[in-house]
């Protein structure tokens, strides 16, 4: 591990990974949006007004729970949860969503886009429209639609439009390349809210400072309750928004370990996985250069993961960095792992997890065995599973036949 | 922008000289499969287009629209390779002499190996690159490459682009500055976008020495308005469709067809 100051890079380069590979049409958009958050990152009054809203409205701080019936599971550690489930809208999404919201209105433009896979995104993006009276349009893939009606309910209940996507694999990175098509024929009116810590430059950085409030509260709230850092902080990855936002805290804390834990969807060499660190090799997609799932001629394979938060072939830069600098590990839960994951702690703890956050979870059981009794993990309980509670029932098959039915 | 000794660079200028301008077809290689793709591409040529731009299709292609974004799924769901692109190009420069100019978006180029696929492109005949999904600034080696191999580079600029943005855009492309005509991505459309006008304008203030406008052309009239007041007129969509629709034979009649529009006089310069 090195000791250079990781915290805080400001980006567009995170080591080779991460810069501004973008068409030109929204190069003027892009860097109008990084000058505005230059200038609002270091405003007093614009983080004083974001602070306001998570006091006020998102819910924060958010607290964290000790789960000593689940971390008896895990080899003897303790597990301390941090509960971004309980923020309004269910996730961290609403962290990154409103911060952008901010800047929209600060930039003058009344409408924005957004992309979501699982539907946080977009839900928190709808969200935060309705409040800050913003058009908003959201664009989903069509598989996506169907794994998570219920948040295409949602978003269209809070005023948003969503267009089901049916280009390409029709999933998370489908949606991503709709949004950059309508923001080039509505750039001056709209901005595109990105919802993870990756595409072009300022996302990255933008995204990660808008969630590092994350690992800010749990780093002081852990050292309260236990008189010291964590041993471990966990985190599920798909584009890594959640993840960097609890690292973001950490990365100086030599003594902290950081696990990035991808989806490894049916197995890591099953050809069907979204575990972009483990089995991607460098590339460009999205505006960013990154890990990458893609075949020799550097098309962009389809990922899988039975969570549609993380079933995305790239990640953030930043993770990409850090991997390749030793400073974080990248491993991967299967889907069973993380469906056993979610349901060990609902009936351990009484808390049903988002499936993202099951990976976390299944990589947190794995990590306390190692780590051995006394240890302490954080882990970043990103999102709370209500939307995924149709999916958890067929897969451990708890529904009546009739409710199957329908 | 400096003069080009040969590619797409001297037949602008070639056809400037003559009181016109560059007609500039687009189709992807692979569609609906790789001699199609060829015999197409020839026959763009023979019916009166002056200069090719070979699309390489890519699983995430943000800056096309549904004509092109259908027919390059197809060509990928058929099996389509890079190394496909070279091949095409080379068969094409043995039928034909109108220059090839390749269109494509990074990653693929980047995954081939940057320098494998420019010596390749430049051993095939090929002209050079469009690159719509980088800039000049956006920090690859494409810029150092192409002038190693003497390969022209066209990028990309836009109604939104900044005066000094414009400016980098001229000096860094080689052939030509490829404008977007309107603020969407490509399809047809019944009318040209002001907006192109506007933005030649403003890149002939920036310096620039040809300025070809794509994006939403559809019929010869189109071709000779544009041609009024830029150097090439580039016409994808259109020509794709025919293909899909009728073959070679349809994609023949339409080119034929907008090649009229490089004909008659030509109007007097707006600039």
């Amino acid at each position: 591990m090195t000791d250079t100051v990781l915290r805080g890079a400001p980006g567009p380069f995170f080591g080779e990974f991460g810069g501004r590979f973008m068409p030109e049409s929204l190069v003027a958009a892009i860097d109008e949006l990084a000058a505005a958050y230059e200038v609002a990152k270091d405003d007093p009054e614009f983080q004083a007004e974001l602070a306001a809203l998570h006091r006020t409205y998102t819910g924060r701080p958010s607290i964290i729970t000790e789960v000593p019936r689940f971390a008896r599971h895990a080899g003897g550690a303790r597990i301390i949860l941090k509960r971004e489930d309980l923020n309004h809208t269910g996730s961290h999404k609403i962290n990154n969503v409103l911060g952008q919201a901010l800047l929209t209105r600060r930039i003058g433009k009344t409408r924005v886009i957004a992309e979501t896979g699982a539907g946080q995104h977009g839900v928190a993006s709808a969200t935060a429209a309705a409040l800050f009276g913003l058009e908003c349009t959201v664009f989903m893939g069509e598989v996506d639609t169907q794994r998570q009606a219920l948040n295409v309910a949602r978003m269209r209940l809070l005023g948003a439009e969503v267009v089901p996507v049916t280009t390409g694999s029709r999933t998370l990175k489908d949606a991503i390349n709709e949004a950059y098509r309508e923001w080039v024929t509505s750039v001056a009116t709209t901005n595109y809210l990105f919802g993870t810590a990756a595409g072009p430059h300022p996302f990255p950085a933008m995204v990660r400072d808008f969630q590092k409030i994350i690992g800010e509260e749990a780093r002081e709230q852990v050292q309260a309750l236990t008189g010291g850092l964590p041993d471990a902080v966990v985190a599920c990855v798909g584009g890594g928004s959640n993840a960097i936002g609890i690292f973001s805290a950490f990365l100086d804390d030599a003594g902290v370990a950081l696990y990035g834990i991808e989806a490894g969807g049916e197995g890591l060499d099953s050809g069907r996985t979204a575990a972009s660190i483990e089995r991607g090799r460098v590339g460009v997609l999205h505006g960013a250069r990154s890990y990458l799932l893609q075949d020799e001629d550097g098309q962009t394979l389809e990922s899988h993961s039975i969570s549609a938060g993380l079933d995305y072939p790239g990640v953030g830069p930043e993770h990409s960095h850090l991997a390749s600098i030793g400073r974080a590990e990248y491993r991967a839960a299967t889907d069973t792992e993380a469906m056993d994951a979610l349901r060990l702690l609902s009936r351990t703890e009484g808390i049903i997890p988002a499936i993202e956050s099951a990976h976390a979870l299944a990589g947190a059981l794995v990590l306390g065995r190692e780590l051995g009794p006394g240890s302490v993990i954080l882990v970043n309980l990103s999102g709370r599973g209500d939307k995924d509670v149709a999916t958890a029932g067929r897969w451990f098959d708890l529904l009546d036949e009739a409710a199957t039915q329908e | 922008m400096t003069a080009a000794g040969g590619g797409v660079a001297s037949v602008i200028d070639a056809r400037r000289d003559a009181g016109s301008g560059a007609l500039i077809g687009y189709l992807p290689v692979g569609f609906p499969d790789l001699d199609t793709s060829v015999d197409a591409a020839v026959a763009l040529v023979e019916n009166g287009v002056d200069a090719l731009e070979l699309g390489v299709p890519y699983s995430d292609p943000v800056m096309d629209g549904p004509v092109i974004q259908a027919a390059t799924q197809r060509a990928l769901a058929g099996g389509f390779r890079v190394r496909d692109v070279l091949t095409a190009v080379e068969r094409i420069r043995s039928r034909v002499a109108a220059p090839v100019l390749v269109m494509t978006y990074w990653n693929p180029i980047l995954q081939f190996g940057a320098e494998t696929f420019a010596r390749g492109l430049r051993d095939a005949g090929g002209s050079g690159l469009i690159t719509p999904d980088i800039t000049p600034d956006a920090d690859t080696e494409w810029i150092a490459l192409s002038d190693a191999y003497g390969l022209e580079r066209v990028f990309l600029a836009a109604p939104s682009s900044t005066d000094e943005r414009l400016r980098l855009t001229v000096a860094a492309s080689r052939g030509f500055v490829y404008t977007v005509s309107t603020m969407g991505i490509t399809g047809a459309r019944a009318d040209l976008d002001a907006a192109a006008r506007r933005l030649v304008g403003r890149l002939r203030d920036a310096g620039a020495e040809r300025a070809c406008v794509g994006i939403g052309i559809s019929t010869a009239e189109q071709v000779r308005e544009v041609l009024g007041y830029a150097d090439g007129a580039i016409v994808g969509s259109l020509l794709v469709s025919a293909l899909a629709d009728g073959g070679v034979a349809r994609v023949a009649a339409v080119a034929r067809a907008l090649a009229e529009g490089t004909r008659s006089g030509r109007p007097t310069p707006a600039h």
